[in-house]
């Protein structure tokens, strides 16, 4: 990481923390936003927010090793994550989640080289009389099935598609 | 309650350095703390304060409940589950080591449900554990094996592990990790946060995949950790060790050309018995000796003549720093921080480098004797000190650390070949077939035998300090320090407490000793002690880096410790006595009762002061010709210091 990146994270972490008056229940709301928008929490950003809530850095880890939707190393930018529980496994999860690594040709727990998805398992989403399901970073799509899937994932490639068009959606959304 | 009694007035009070006795968990009706419960266990009746958990009751009705999390020196866990019992009008079992008393109720820690469940707590724990206990360190001293004994394991319920699974960590100097013995009670975990304040480990991952971890799960010699190994003597299995260097060191006894030297701590003594099963607090000083020399090292000596010399040095430099301080006006030079404890060093180094002017520049008494064997005792004996293996005893492991330290080469060789620790030791005598117990007795040999009391007590917190007040007040006031405080015992720093403080009026001023000659030459220190006049010294001791973490927030805040001259930290719970490589297990009783044996010692000893030492004063007569400070002393005796900072990344 370069010295002015590091500078602005710092920064941007002390603020965070500042917003939570700096004390230790406001690590996860801290921790999400950093994944959010770095699709990872960095060994620095740990560092930076043990240092703001005044833990060590060793604990912050613990806590971002602990939730799956924390990762320390650094996510597509959609990430997909296929429900393997029992009712989502009698439905056909098994069809989707090969036709999902085909399709991306990734296997699970592995990001596409142009860092677009993430594929990952999942447990219970609460969907289970709608299985299988499975989310898009935020969104829930339930009875999936194998032909479904290019669908689904073509949707995200044309939302990523040029630069510019990708910024005006973030913009969009924010 | 069976009253205890500690008559040498060690306080056992608050034995736990951390502020909070741990064991007591309130959260009921405030009106209701302070009164007694009535709590039936089994057949017995008793009353409790309350809150107390139903383990502590059990304890004092002397019913035994097994553990494996728990310990007394940490806060509650919960987590293993080993110690369920049933507790009336609950649905599901408890575990006792957490549940508060806080109303009347009945507890059975016999029924088949109970033994059932802790039976299979084990058989679950056996599943995930490499267990191989013939080639493990903690072979008849583990408390997952006693458990699997108390229980009757006869074969695996739940399967077992056939090879193990993680590498094991060896990249630190000090410090061990083989994560496949780890039965996740997180003992080490709440060791390194809450007793040292480092937090180097943590529980990562979730479920089954919990495992114990450091940031990222970097080898322990990436991350900052300061080699106290504290985390080892709580563990209860094999998975924390010291890095054993005996292999090395027997090769060196076998190798006819080499003169293997032992220099022995003062702590080790008052402990290594509990190696060979005798009461903790007995002391086996020249026993011990005999079985060092019998074990096949060529010579046994003193490390407490290298810390009278230590006392003689810093005590100098105290002296120096005062002078500059209060008559030169320089600043940032106070308080004076001891040194002789390598933990607390790299604890400064990592997490208050501002303050490494304040450090005293003296080596420990480890890395003096280091220097001075390979230069003035080869010397002397016409050795050369490339034949010379120096090993030292210690009850520390990050005194291995120290050993490996770069600037450690004084004398042009590695100063400190191997430290050992006092388990390491035991075993070494024990593998030698010697049974310490039976031993004669015998004294360490010379120049480098006979050392102080003041010495000796450098192994209890507060030691250091004590030896250097008995120094200091009469090099400057010319009285007796027995005049100043009865029989020489200076109490205020003695036992337990996580920081004392101490002020001393300077009741008289003395003549300036010859021994300062050259450094007044320099203009390093006045001729007469007038600038004194009046002073009162004050003083603080911490031990354990949480505590010595406090007393640093304190001094940054410009609070009560900023006014202090001199400062002891040890980095261990208790002083060296409670050191990471002394016998496990570890309690406050089991601290206490080394202390006393310690304090007993000193009290028998006919010298009980550094600067009385016959071989230290021959040693500024031969050697360290030009006095303490002076330019030999700092070649040989003195280091510097590398500002490390809390940064990972
Ligand atoms: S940790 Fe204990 S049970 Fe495990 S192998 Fe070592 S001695 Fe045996
Ligand atoms: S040796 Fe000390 S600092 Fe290092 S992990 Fe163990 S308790 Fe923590
Ligand atoms: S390393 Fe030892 S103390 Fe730490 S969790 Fe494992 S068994 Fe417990
Ligand atoms: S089992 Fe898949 S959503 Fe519940
Ligand atoms: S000793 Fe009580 S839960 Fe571990």
């Amino acid at each position: 990481m370069l010295a002015t990146e590091r500078e602005s994270l710092r920064h941007e972490i002390a603020e965070l923390a500042e917003k939570f008056e700096h004390k230790r229940d406001g690590m996860m709301p801290m921790l999400e936003t950093i994944q959010e928008k770095y699709r990872c929490v960095s060994d620095f950003a740990m560092q930076e927010v043990a240092r703001q809530l005044g833990v060590f850095p060793t604990e912050v880890y613990g806590v971002v090793s602990f939730y799956s939707f924390l990762s320390t190393e650094p996510k597509g930018k959609f990430v997909i994550r296929l429900c393997r529980t029992l009712s989502c496994d009698f439905a056909g999860k098994r069809e989707v989640a090969r036709q999902l690594e085909n399709e991306l040709g990734i296997r699970f727990g592995e990001t596409t080289k142009d860092r677009l998805f993430s594929l990952e398992y999942c447990n219970c989403l609460g969907m289970c009389d709608n299985g299988p399901a499975l989310l898009v970073n935020n969104d829930v799509y339930t009875r999936v099935h194998p032909e479904l899937v290019s669908d689904i994932l073509e949707k995200y490639r044309r939302m990523f598609g040029p630069a510019s068009q990708l910024e005006e959606m973030e913009a969009h959304h924010a | 309650m069976p009253e205890k009694k500690h008559p040498n007035k060690v306080a056992v009070t608050s034995a736990v350095p951390t502020s909070e006795k741990p064991h007591v968990v309130t959260g009921g009706k405030p009106g209701d703390i302070g009164g007694l419960v009535s709590v039936k266990i089994d057949d017995i009746e008793l009353k409790v304060p309350f809150g107390t958990t139903i383990l502590e009751a059990a304890k004092t009705a002397g019913i035994r409940i097994p553990t494996l999390c728990y310990h007394e020196d940490l806060c509650l866990a919960g987590v293993c589950r080993i110690c369920v019992v049933e507790v009336a009008k609950q649905r599901t079992l408890q575990t006792s080591c957490t549940f508060p008393i806080t109303e009347p109720i009945t507890v059975t820690t016999t029924s088949q449900r109970v033994r059932q469940a802790r039976r299979h707590v084990l058989d679950l724990l056996l599943a995930k554990h490499y267990g191989e206990c013939y080639s493990c360190f903690r072979n008849n001293n583990c408390e997952l094996q006693a458990l699997a004994k108390e229980y009757g394991v006869d074969f695996f319920r739940f399967g077992h592990v056939e090879k193990p699974k993680y590498e094991v960590d060896r990249s630190s100097y000090s410090v061990v990790r083989d994560m496949n013995k780890c039965v996740l009670c997180r003992r080490c975990v709440r060791t390194c946060i809450d007793l040292q304040s480092v937090g180097v480990l943590t529980a990562a991952q979730r479920s089954d995949r919990t495992r114990i971890e450091t940031f990222l799960d970097r080898p322990l010699a990436d991350v900052i950790c300061i080699n106290c190994g504290q985390c080892i003597n709580r563990c209860p299995t094999g998975a924390l060790r010291a890095k054993d260097p005996s292999d090395e060191i027997w090769a060196a006894i076998d190798d006819p050309k080499k003169h293997v030297v032992m220099q022995t701590a003062p702590s080790p003594r008052a402990a290594i018995g509990e190696e060979f099963g005798l009461e903790p607090g007995t002391s086996v000083t020249q026993e011990m000796n005999t079985a060092i020399r019998r074990a096949g090292f060529d010579m046994v000596f003193d490390t407490n003549t290298t810390a009278d010399l230590t006392i003689l040095e810093e005590g100098t430099e105290l002296l120096h720093r005062l002078y500059k301080a209060l008559v030169q006006g320089e600043k940032g030079i106070l308080p004076q921080f001891t040194s002789c404890s390598p933990g607390w060093v790299k604890f400064i180094e990592h997490f208050y480098p501002e303050f490494l002017p304040c450090l005293s520049t003296c080596k420990s008494p480890q890395q003096m004797f280091g220097a001075l064997i390979k230069t003035y005792y080869a010397q002397k004996q016409g050795i050369d000190p490339a034949d010379i293996v120096s090993v030292s005893l210690m009850p520390c492991s990050a005194k291995k650390f120290e050993a490996n330290r770069p600037e450690m080469h004084a004398s042009g060789y590695k100063d400190v070949d191997y430290g050992l620790t006092t388990r390491e030791m035991a075993q070494m005598i024990k593998e030698a077939g010697i049974d310490l117990t039976r031993l004669p007795k015998s004294h360490f040999d010379l120049p480098f035998g006979d050392a102080s009391g003041a010495g000796l007590i450098f192994g209890a917190t507060g030691g250091v300090m004590e030896a250097a007040i008995r120094t200091v007040v009469e090099v400057v006031t010319g009285l007796k320090a027995e005049q100043v405080f009865s029989d020489a015992n200076v109490i205020p720093v003695r036992g337990f407490e996580g920081i004392k403080y101490m002020e001393i009026a300077i009741p008289q001023l003395g003549p300036v000793p010859a021994l300062f000659n050259s450094l007044i030459k320099k203009g390093k220190l006045g001729a007469t002690w007038d600038w004194l006049k009046g002073a009162t010294l004050k003083i603080a001791v911490a031990h354990g880096t949480a505590n010595a973490r406090k007393l640093m927030d304190d001094i940054k805040a410009g609070g009560k410790f900023s006014q202090c001259h001199f400062i002891e930290v040890m980095a261990c719970p208790g002083g060296c006595l409670g050191g990471g490589g002394q016998p496990i297990p570890t309690s406050p009783s089991i601290r206490a009762a080394r202390a006393k044996a310690i304090y007993g010692e000193d009290m028998g000893l006919a010298l009980r002061k550094s600067h009385e030492n016959p071989h230290v004063i021959k040693l500024y007569e031969e050697f360290l010709t030009d006095g303490p400070c002076g330019e030999q002393s700092h070649k040989y005796l003195h280091t510097h210091y590398t500002p490390r900072g809390d940064y990972l990344v």
